[in-house]
């Protein structure tokens, strides 16, 4: 049985991570089998990041994970030791100002009650990095991984195509 | 919905993790990209003592043309997969294979050769593996063992592999460079897990006729199903519209008689079998390249 602990004293209950989260670097020990949802939520009180299904599939916890839009319920908290997490609360600019997806949800009521929209727009922000100028078919197949209960999607992607322009003259205004 | 209490740990090379499951194989469950087992675990249906997280093992995380099929590293995303044009060129039916697994957050941290280990009946990667003849490799602190895909999966959520070895490699076979394919699945939500979902692959001879045909579904039994019977009404036809009815017809008996649930009923999977099955070989067979001297 010796040998046994010594080859298993790998395994943790308990690790202490680094994890870069929307630019701040934040170092906890967490338990192994903290969701990356929950150690959001309720070690670093960024409440931003919705819990509604933990099971990957209302897509309420989505965050960029490395730039890459991920279900936050569906990783452990330890997995993200080390890398970077951009959550909802990391989209408005220095002084507040909306993030033009943000800005875009406002203003064609891209909601109802709210609940969804952090989630939305971090897939959002994954789908037009990758495609700037994507058709009303290719945001609502986007969308599918996001469950809006309220408002028949109909706003949401009238929201996108907005944002989506603003992006695209926003990016050729810098070039 | 919490997971249960585990222990972790995240070697960095393959040879540590091989040397923990060959000792405590059947306390270890192996992490990846999690996208199915985090949810099992969230849902308590999973509680292993201890969890090994592979995705630090660099050494996995590729994937390669070989020049009989494509090798894809246990670590290799489903998405990195879909968005490489070199796959894209290379193996088209992967690639639409795979923009239907879940949604795009989900394939962003899914791997391939997860997937496969998890050998969900109603997945669609599995089946494809199956379709093709494909291969897995399994590695374990003893050797490798290649495993031929109908030698794998071995019912629902359940494979051939045994404790102490650890899925690395699937591989998936080229398909000939004039055979057309399909690849249709049926869902009542985008992204949902299929009611039914059919594959099929068709490579004329000289003479236009059917050569070979590789059709599979998955949905329709505890794994996936490759349908010999339908293949063999395919060869030596012009896929006319006789064959296809009979073709239709042969497909209903691979529904499960057990495959009745919330969802739908046997009869209407059947119903779905058949149709999808008329349907890829109607697209297939469109896409095969003509050879030259073909009547």
């Amino acid at each position: 049985m010796r040998e046994r602990d010594d080859d298993l004293s790998q395994c943790v209950e308990e690790c202490e991570i680094a994890v870069t989260v929307n630019g701040n670097r934040h170092e906890h020990t967490v338990p192994v089998r903290l969701l990356l949802s929950d150690f959001l939520r309720h070690e670093l009180h960024l409440t931003g990041t919705h819990v509604g299904c933990e099971q990957g599939v209302c897509g309420c916890c989505t965050v960029l994970f490395n730039g890459e839009a991920v279900r936050a319920c569906l990783m452990f908290a330890v997995q993200a030791d080390g890398m970077a997490i951009t959550t909802i609360e990391g989209m408005a600019g220095v002084n507040s100002e909306l993030h033009p997806i943000q800005q875009a949800f406002r203003e064609k009521h891209g909601l109802q009650c709210g609940f969804c929209t952090p989630g939305i727009i971090m897939s959002v922000h994954a789908m037009l990095h990758e495609h700037p100028d994507p058709t009303e078919e290719e945001i609502r197949h986007e969308l599918s991984g996001n469950l809006c209960r309220c408002t028949g999607y109909q706003n949401i992607v009238e929201a996108v195509k907005l944002a989506a322009e603003r992006l695209r003259l926003q990016h050729m205004e810098v070039e | 919905m919490k997971p249960p209490r585990f222990r972790y740990c995240s070697p960095r090379i393959l040879d540590e993790a091989l040397v923990l499951l060959d000792q405590y194989g059947e306390e270890i469950k192996i992490l990846a990209g999690g996208q199915s087992f985090v949810p099992l675990l969230n849902m308590r249906l999973a509680a292993p003592a201890y969890i090994v997280d592979i995705n630090h093992i660099s050494e996995l995380h590729y994937f390669e043309t070989e020049p009989d099929y494509l090798a894809i590293g246990a670590i290799a995303r489903q998405r990195q997969v879909e968005r490489s044009v070199l796959v894209q060129e290379k193996h088209p039916l992967l690639v639409e294979v795979i923009k239907h697994i879940g949604h795009m957050q989900i394939r962003n941290r899914g791997t391939v050769v997860g997937s496969i280990a998890h050998a969900d009946p109603a997945a669609e990667l599995p089946a494809l593996l199956t379709c093709l003849d494909g291969e897995v490799l399994a590695q374990s602190m003893h050797g490798e063992r290649v495993i031929k895909a109908k030698d794998f999966f071995a019912g629902y959520l359940s494979t051939t592999l045994e404790a102490g070895e650890l899925l690395t490699e699937v591989r998936f076979p080229w398909l000939a460079r004039q055979a057309g394919w399909s690849f249709i699945e049926f869902a009542r939500r985008a992204g949902d897990y299929a009611l039914v979902g059919a594959m099929a692959v068709l490579t004329p001879a000289l003479d236009d006729t059917c050569m070979s045909a590789n059709i599979a579904y998955f949905g329709v039994a505890g794994s996936p199903i490759r349908a010999r019977a339908v293949e063999q009404v395919l060869i030596g036809t012009q896929l006319d519209a006789h064959t296809l009815d009979a073709a239709a017809g042969a497909a209903r008996d691979v529904v499960g008689e057990d495959m009745q649930d919330v969802h739908a009923t046997v009869e209407y999977r059947r119903e779905l079998a058949s149709e999808l099955t008329r349907r890829v070989l109607k697209q297939a067979w469109a896409r095969r390249e003509q050879l030259e001297g073909a009547q």
